[in-house]
């Protein structure tokens, strides 16, 4: 087995006990990113000279038994939205192809603190507005399991670059399923933290009252790891959760015994895919097994959640996409007076589903429709909160599919903005909620494509879905390691 | 037809705080251009504002001072339009939760009492600074933009329509000024553009309570500007209302070399800024205690204490308007008059002498110890100085702090009054000016004022005058 | 599309700074109506008394101290400028008329 098989875990342990050092460990991954990155195209930017560097100071630090954080040496990717002192940050759009940030994101600023190697910085819808990535304004990226298909979105890079072995972690972010939707799509376990949990400094905003900050690996126990790093309050970030930080990683391994959980009836809607629902309710069946109580409920406002989404989210999204104007950074139009320059530089600079975006926000937020759109939708986003609460009195953890196909071919969608909308549909309220919401992987589809179930918590118990799955994954007969299936040669045309 | 002037300030402070209002860059007037940035102020994709502590207690207090009723929960939303000068496109402010709602200032008018109501206070974030290449705005092929100023805490005030002339107006913001000073939450320079002064106007016939259409005056940069644009604009439409015309509703740029207001077009074409609360910062939730422990330490209003003054101290008016303006002055004359009761008197000094060597020296009240002023008056009082040599000795106090009492025992400054010492200085002033002895004889009682004078020269006005009053007499009879 | 709706979408656009060409527009105009449709769902709830949402948690705003850290240094300021001039960003002319 080769190293990049191994999950962040297992790498862990075998670099504290200085079986293998961290330069192994990086020429492992960076041999795995060469052969498949050219079919899967996961970079927009490489940082291997960097990600070097700190493998082997790294090793220098071990061997003289200095006390390293236990992920030192593991390599993680993250999305290109996060910004990098002196590495270009394109958020895959036109508008920052060329941009420089002069500072490091908190989150980036934590991985670089404890000596994990970045190798890169992936592939993404352009400023995290899409499901599939075919909306960078540069490539699309494949899916590991079918390249004809789409790895999902908007973090689509950091997810297929997990399920490809080309990293063991990655960050993503997710607004309304940009972690987890791509995480189902590809096979892998991808978390959305509650907000407020991991500081979005530096993260390029796209709707900033639901942006967040999450892991994607290949298990549960990696997610958590991960995520105890990035978690934690931060001064930079008003938003910031103050609360204390635990020990997520000791949660998988408990007990289920008592644990009531509630399988949402929306999530396992009759229009899904009759094979994902039926793995649902196996996995289902699997955690009653295990001493759980199962009962279905229902979010009622779910039905909403997609309307006042795609209102809330565009109208921050539109305000939030307003500095980029041809002045200070980025992409700058011609234009013989200010308004050309704004408005060349602009149209010009960003892609069609922004643009989009933009319109649709800016529409609902302006004069004579701001009650009718924006302000209806941030009471429905109220209604869709007390769903939530409601449901946590007699829940501990909700649960349902992740998505209602598995991986669409690229192309599919791409042309039908609301078909493509729909398809992060059970991924939307529990954003609009802001609790913590895991995707894990359900077993394979007869089409041999991945399928994902999402487990939901109330606020803050990120620890009760690690919990979950690392129970799933000891009993069920969980997707093979694709890693090691990935056929290059296969279905694809490259 | 007689009209009424109706006038409604918006008022944007710089509140004194030394570091921005959602970031740690520094506040400090006159840096080299854009050497107070990062990437919060500049709006850098992916930063994020972090409100300023002291900015919330300064606005507070501020607020407190005009009689605004603090607001228990107030929010900050997003004002979104799209100008150079302006880094994230939208401008962190406070729409339909502000800080503050009411208020008002109370003064006088030609003797009249006018109470000046207030519609709300809130905090917002300035913009930055845009250079033109040509003479003004209109003529300039390209612009040039420093965002030092961006995100500079402002406090904005909005009056409603009370005040009804260009006078009013600046005497509106005269006493605001006064009162904001005191608070220490502004230092109100409006040549440094830490005040400035916003106008709606419009006409009304006399009577009426209904609003005319009205018209936005800007770009006014001195209380005198203020006042002569708002006569200059009530005046215009005065004449177009009396000629049957109708005011358009415009903005209005104060030209203050030609000293006219003039239509600007165009700029922000409609105002539509899209408010949305920001999802950035949480409501901004004050504890009353915290407010309470605020209001407890509020300065006396400057209104107050004029009242005050002639009350306590029987000061007349004009003193006490003096020593009111000048804080620190007023508080020098307050630690004085704990000790030294002629209260009158004092203020003479404060207010007079005093305030113009301070000025001359550029010098802080607060630097003069009142001990010194005490004893300079006390020997004044009782004869053992002269008044000129009281004011070279005052002039010593605040130059160099020299305690009067050992400067003259030092130069031996004290009034001399014996007769043995004054008699031969007179007996010499006499004998050298014969014609003015003449002229007196006469009966030419201006001659007799001459030669005190020249007997105080000759004692560098050290002899006790009526002494030699005495003395010239008893010698020219 | 109704010619109302074009213009609305111009409006729209030019509130947002966004220039279109005119196949841009006829697109934007057609994928715009059917995902205002689509949002328009909202409409269907009585919302009469619900509280809108901003913020999904109410913790107390944390306010700074006044303490100054030193600001990026110019170079910085203006690396990723795209036109300046000594140490300023620069644009062009500011004046323009704005139809509506
Ligand atoms: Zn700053």
């Amino acid at each position: 087995m080769e190293l990049y098989q191994k999950t962040a875990a297992e790498l862990s342990r075998l670099l504290q006990d200085k079986e293998i050092t961290a330069v192994e460990v990086f020429n492992s991954f960076t041999e795995r990113i060469d052969e498949v990155d050219p079919h899967l195209k996961v970079f927009i930017t490489c940082t291997l000279d960097s990600a070097l560097e700190t493998a082997a100071a790294v090793d220098r630090r071990r061997m003289e038994n200095e006390e390293l954080h236990p992920l030192a040496g593991v390599p993680v990717a993250i999305k290109d939205n996060f910004c990098t002192e002196g590495i270009k940050t394109t958020c895959a759009s036109k508008m920052l192809e060329s941009y420089i940030p002069p500072y490091d994101a908190a989150v980036v600023e934590k991985l670089k603190r404890i000596g994990m190697p970045i190798l890169g910085k992936t592939n993404m819808d352009e400023f995290a507005m899409g499901s599939s990535t075919e909306n960078s304004a540069f490539f699309v990226t494949r899916n590991p399991w079918d390249l004809e298909r789409v790895p999902g979105g908007s973090s689509g890079g950091s997810a297929a670059a997990v399920a490809a072995g080309m990293v063991p972690l990655a960050l993503g972010s997710d607004t309304g399923g940009s972690i987890r939707q791509p995480a189902a799509l590809c096979g892998i376990t991808g978390l959305r933290p509650t907000y407020g949990r991991v500081s979005r400094y530096g993260l390029i905003a796209f709707a900033s009252s639901l942006d967040q900050i999450g892991p994607l690996a290949l298990n549960a126990l990696d997610c958590s790891l991960l995520l105890e790093v990035i978690a934690g309050y931060d001064q930079r970030d008003s938003t910031s959760l103050p609360h204390e930080v635990p020990q997520y990683s000791a949660a998988a391994g408990r007990e289920l015994e008592g644990v009531r959980i509630g399988l949402i009836e929306e999530n396992i809607s009759a229009n899904f895919d009759p094979e994902i629902k039926f793995a649902v309710l196996k996995m289902a069946a699997l955690l009653e097994e295990n001493g759980a109580r199962i009962t279905e409920v229902s979010l009622p406002h779910t039905d909403y959640g997609l309307s006042a989404y795609y209102l809330i989210a565009p109208s921050e999204a539109a305000s939030n996409l307003g500095r980029y104007d041809g002045v200070r950074y980025g992409y700058s139009a011609d234009g013989d007076n200010i308004i050309s320059l704004f408005s060349r530089t602009r149209g010009q600079g960003f892609g069609a589903e922004v643009k989009r975006r933009i319109m649709i926000g800016t529409y609902s937020l302006s004069a004579g429709y701001y009650d009718a759109y924006y302000l209806q939708a941030m009471k429905v986003r109220t209604l869709i909160r007390r769903d939530y609460e409601k449901a946590f009195q007699n829940f501990d953890i909700l649960v349902g599919a992740t998505t209602p196909t598995p991986a669409f071919k690229l192309g599919e969608k791409a042309d039908d903005p609301l078909k493509m909308y729909l398809s992060d549909v059970c991924n939307i309220t529990d954003a609009l909620a802001g609790v913590p919401s895991l995707s894990i992987p359900a077993g394979l589809h007869s089409s041999g494509l991945p399928m994902g179930m999402q487990l939901t918590a109330a606020p803050l118990n990120e620890g009760l879905l690690f919990q979950a799955a690392a129970v799933l994954e000891k009993c069920s007969d969980s997707p093979p390691q694709q890693r090691t299936a990935l056929n290059l040669t296969g279905r694809g045309e490259l | 037809m007689e009209f009424e002037t109706v006038i409604g300030l918006e008022i944007h402070l710089e509140l004194q705080t030394r570091s921005k209002l959602f970031c740690s860059c520094s506040t400090a007037f006159g840096r080299e251009p854009n050497t107070s940035c990062c990437p919060v102020c500049l709006g850098l994709p992916g930063s994020l504002p972090v409100l300023n502590r002291k900015a919330v207690e300064l606005a507070i207090i501020a607020a407190l001072s005009l009689q605004s009723e603090i607001q228990k929960e107030s929010r900050f939303d997003r004002k979104n339009y799209y100008y150079p000068d302006l880094p994230k496109a939208y401008q962190i402010s406070q729409y339909d939760r502000p800080l503050a709602l009411g208020g008002f200032i109370e003064m006088k008018n030609e003797g009249v009492k006018r109470k000046i109501n207030l519609e709300r206070i809130h905090i917002e974030e300035d913009p930055g600074k845009l250079m033109h290449s040509g003479e003004s705005i209109f003529d300039s092929d390209y612009s040039l933009v420093d965002y030092n100023r961006a995100g500079i805490p402002l406090l904005e005030i909005v009056t409603k329509p009370d005040l009804r002339s260009g006078r009013e107006a600046r005497l509106f913001l005269e006493e605001l000024r006064c009162i904001l000073l005191y608070s220490g939450s502004s230092d109100c320079r409006m040549e440094q553009g830490s005040l400035r002064c916003d106008a709606n106007i419009s006409l009304r016939p006399a009577g009426s309570k209904t609003l005319g259409t009205r018209t936005e005056v800007k770009n006014m940069n001195s209380f005198r500007a203020v006042e002569m644009a708002l006569d200059y604009e009530a005046g215009r439409q005065a004449a177009i209302l009396s000629a049957g015309g109708s005011i358009i509703q415009q903005t209005c740029h104060w030209d203050e070399g030609d000293r006219k207001a003039i239509p600007l077009r165009g700029k922000e074409g409609s105002s539509d800024y899209r408010y949305f609360p920001e999802p950035d910062l949480l409501p901004l939730i004050l504890k009353s205690d915290y407010i309470e422990t605020l209001a407890a330490s509020l300065p006396e209003l400057p209104s107050q204490r004029r009242i005050r003054l002639m009350e306590e101290y029987g000061l007349d008016p004009a003193d006490a308007a003096i020593l009111t303006e000048n804080r620190s002055l007023g508080d020098l004359f307050e630690v004085a008059a704990g000790e030294y009761k002629d209260y009158r008197n004092l203020a003479r000094w404060v207010r007079g002498d005093l305030l113009y060597l301070l000025k001359g020296n550029d010098r802080n009240p607060s630097e003069v110890a009142p001990s010194l002023l005490i004893e300079l008056l006390t020997m004044l009082d009782e004869g053992e100085i002269n008044r000129p040599v009281a004011k070279d000795l005052l002039a010593n106090i605040v130059k160099n702090g020299t305690n009067p009492r050992e400067l003259v025992q030092q130069k031996g400054l004290g009034r001399i009054a014996d007769r043995e010492k004054l008699q031969p200085v007179v007996e010499k002033v006499l004998a050298e000016n014969k014609d003015a002895v003449d002229s007196i004889k006469q009966g030419r009682k201006k001659a007799f004022a001459f030669l005190v004078g020249k007997v105080m020269a000759a004692t560098a006005g050290r002899a006790d005058p009526e002494k030699v009053q005495k003395l010239l007499r008893e010698l020219i009879n | 599309m109704s010619d109302d709706f074009i213009r609305e979408v111009e409006h729209v656009a030019r509130l947002a700074r966004l220039s279109l060409s005119s196949e841009e527009k006829e697109l934007m105009a057609d994928q715009l109506s059917a995902i205002l449709e689509t949002a328009r769902k909202v409409r269907e709830i009585d919302t009469v008394g619900i509280e809108p949402t901003a913020h999904v948690f109410s913790i107390p705003a944390f306010l700074r101290e006044d303490v100054i850290y030193p600001s990026l240094p110019v170079e910085k300021v203006l690396q990723n400028a795209p036109k300046k001039m000594k140490s300023y960003f620069r644009v062009p002319s500011i004046t323009v008329i704005e139809e509506e």
